[in-house]
């Protein structure tokens, strides 16, 4: 602070708490909303205050079946998410730190042309390219399993470069240390590498758990088998009810426990969440 | 290319380690990609039997199309207001903060947390609050200005209502970037400018905002990507473009026209126009951060 100016202070701190209200606004409402009897929607306006029903949401929500209007169970759903935003975290942090390594230690021909592939997936996201991806997974025998669901998504480019750069500022002498003491390459990778690289794959994967838990367009085009259905893709079927009021007592305790594991990961491990985001930005 | 002063001799091993990371964009990225491009040259009669090569008639068609002309003119309309709206708001936060010597972390962590909510997520929950019967907002927009808030019926209710979602999302993550950009701004810069009867507003002017230029500009570029491609949920689970095409973007009609109309040839054509639009920002983005690094 450069000078001391009280009302600034004191406009800083208003605006900073109007600005957490906001942000903190929508999930409010959705965490009350879920603790309502469905009747509680069906006239005046959503609630602000909790109401007595929460037990009986969520039980309900978690049993399934018409009284809830889920088709899947949740457990199910969140199985599902939570294997696809593991697979896809692990696959792509194993796949680009082995590109990385090969980059980065090795001498060989088309190096460039393999890195400059590797660089144009960042050209080519799943959006831009939606029916042609879908005829490759369809041909392929893909669509609804956990292989369709998350080995496309593993190429990467943003990991590849963040392990690039990382093995490139780690000091040369390791290496050459190494190869004296008769080191070949996958055991300089592995007790070396490996060891010295682990906060940047802890960053790393706390971005790509969030990355693959959020995933939305893919898991809607390669499953139509509800028992391969993840919560985020899930909760906008429950919305789109067609015949009857949306219950939107079991929507929101929906929307609020597909919030929770990466919310919480982001505030369980804020230091590395910041590190992963910032340098997967680099 | 940057390697190491000394390495490896093997010949086979790096090929083995790349293979995972090739053999996954060959047959995901690259391969799709190409055949978008043959197939935006080609022509499927109504069996989806036969393909004719019609050269570049599908790209006219779509320039002609008034549906293609409108995506256009919504997305440009949606991405400028979520840009200036995400960005506007998570700068004067990142101001706010950047004064705080104490709680700053406390409210940095108050902030940054919906960057893990997902977009469909976003959407879903301001639909919710934004419902036309039961709705929080329609109410208060209802009793204090009078407005009859309806965005299943009024174009530009929709609009606002999927910026207001894809913006709120993306506040967390300016946030985090704009911080730091202040942090890196040396504080002896704003002594010197205080000493000199410059106040805070000045200050902000002539050397906070000229300061953070490149932390802005690198926001912009993510934040154009992040309207044009990764808001494709936030419609989706909201509007799905309606009504009346107010809110179909181009990444929501390459969908609906592939998968919906099943007209491969237009859904094609509309792939490779958006593949040129990302590659135009990403080499823009890229030579950007080249220039930051020697900033």
């Amino acid at each position: 602070m450069v000078e001391n100016q009280r009302w600034l202070d004191y406009l800083a701190h208003a605006v900073l708490i109007l600005g957490v209200a906001v942000v903190a606004f929508p999930v409010y409402v959705a965490v009350i909303a879920s603790t309502h009897e469905p009747t509680a929607f069906t006239s005046g306006t959503i609630p602000l205050l909790p109401g007595d029903n929460t037990v009986e949401t969520y039980t309900g929500v978690f049993a399934g079946g018409v009284a809830s209007q889920m088709s899947v169970p949740i457990g199910v759903m969140l199985t599902n998410s939570m294997i696809m935003a593991l697979a896809i975290a692990f696959g792509k942090i194993v796949i680009s730190i082995l590109s990385a390594f090969a980059i980065v230690y090795f001498r060989f021909p088309f190096r460039v042309l393999a890195f400059w592939m590797i660089f144009i997936t960042l050209m080519l996201p799943v959006e831009v390219r939606i029916v042609p991806t879908f005829e490759v997974i369809s041909n392929l025998n893909m669509l609804n399993s956990y292989t369709g669901l998350t080995v496309p998504l593993m190429a990467s480019a943003t990991a590849t470069f963040l392990f690039r750069q990382v093995f490139l500022t780690m000091p040369d002498e390791l290496m050459e240390a190494a190869r004296i003491d008769g080191a070949g390459p996958m055991k300089f990778f592995r007790d070396i590498l490996l060891p010295m690289s682990q906060t940047n794959i802890a960053a790393l994967f706390v971005i790509l758990f969030i990355y693959g838990w959020n995933q939305y367009l893919w898991p809607i085009l390669v499953t139509t088998d509800d028992s391969y259905q993840t919560i985020v893709a899930g909760i906008k079927r429950m919305a789109d009810v067609v015949d009857s009021e949306p219950l939107w007592n079991s929507i929101m305790s929906v929307t609020v426990l597909a919030m929770l594991p990466p919310v919480a990961v982001v505030i369980f491990m804020q230091r590395l969440f910041v590190k992963g985001l910032v340098d997967s930005e680099k | 290319m940057q390697t190491k002063r000394t390495i490896f001799g093997n010949k086979g091993l790096p090929y083995l380690l790349l293979a995972p990371q090739l053999i996954i964009t060959g047959i995901f990225f690259l391969w799709p990609a190409a055949q978008a491009v043959r197939q935006s040259f080609l022509r499927e009669d109504a069996f989806g039997l036969n393909f004719t090569f019609v050269g570049l008639r599908n790209y006219e068609r779509l320039l002609d199309s008034p549906e293609y002309l409108n995506a256009i003119k919504v997305t440009v309309i949606f991405s400028i207001s979520t840009v200036i709206l995400a960005l506007g708001v998570s700068l004067v936060l990142a101001l706010a903060v950047d004064r705080m010597i104490r709680s700053g972390r406390a409210y940095t962590t108050l902030l940054v947390w919906p960057y893990a909510v997902a977009p469909a997520v976003a959407g879903i929950l301001w639909w919710f609050i934004f419902n036309p019967t039961i709705g929080i907002m329609p109410y208060v927009l209802e009793h204090v200005f009078g407005y009859d808030w309806n965005h299943l019926l009024t174009p530009s209710d929709a609009m606002i209502l999927v910026v207001v979602a894809a913006a709120w999302k993306q506040i967390s993550y300016n946030f985090l970037f704009f911080v730091a950009g202040l942090q890196s701004i040396p504080t002896s810069l704003r002594e010197a400018a205080a000493i000199d009867g410059a106040g805070p507003f000045k200050r902000f002017w002539t050397i906070t905002l000229p300061l953070l230029s490149p932390t802005t500009f690198f926001l912009l570029v993510v934040n154009i990507v992040y309207t044009l491609f990764e808001t494709f949920a936030v419609i989706d689970a909201t509007t799905e473009g309606g009504p009346a095409q107010a809110t179909n973007i181009l990444v929501y009609k390459v969908f609906r026209d592939g998968f919906v109309g099943l007209n491969f040839g237009s859904s094609a054509a509309q792939s490779v126009i958006l593949m040129g639009l990302v590659i135009v920002l990403t080499v823009i983005q890229f030579r950007f951060v080249e220039r930051r690094v020697t900033y």
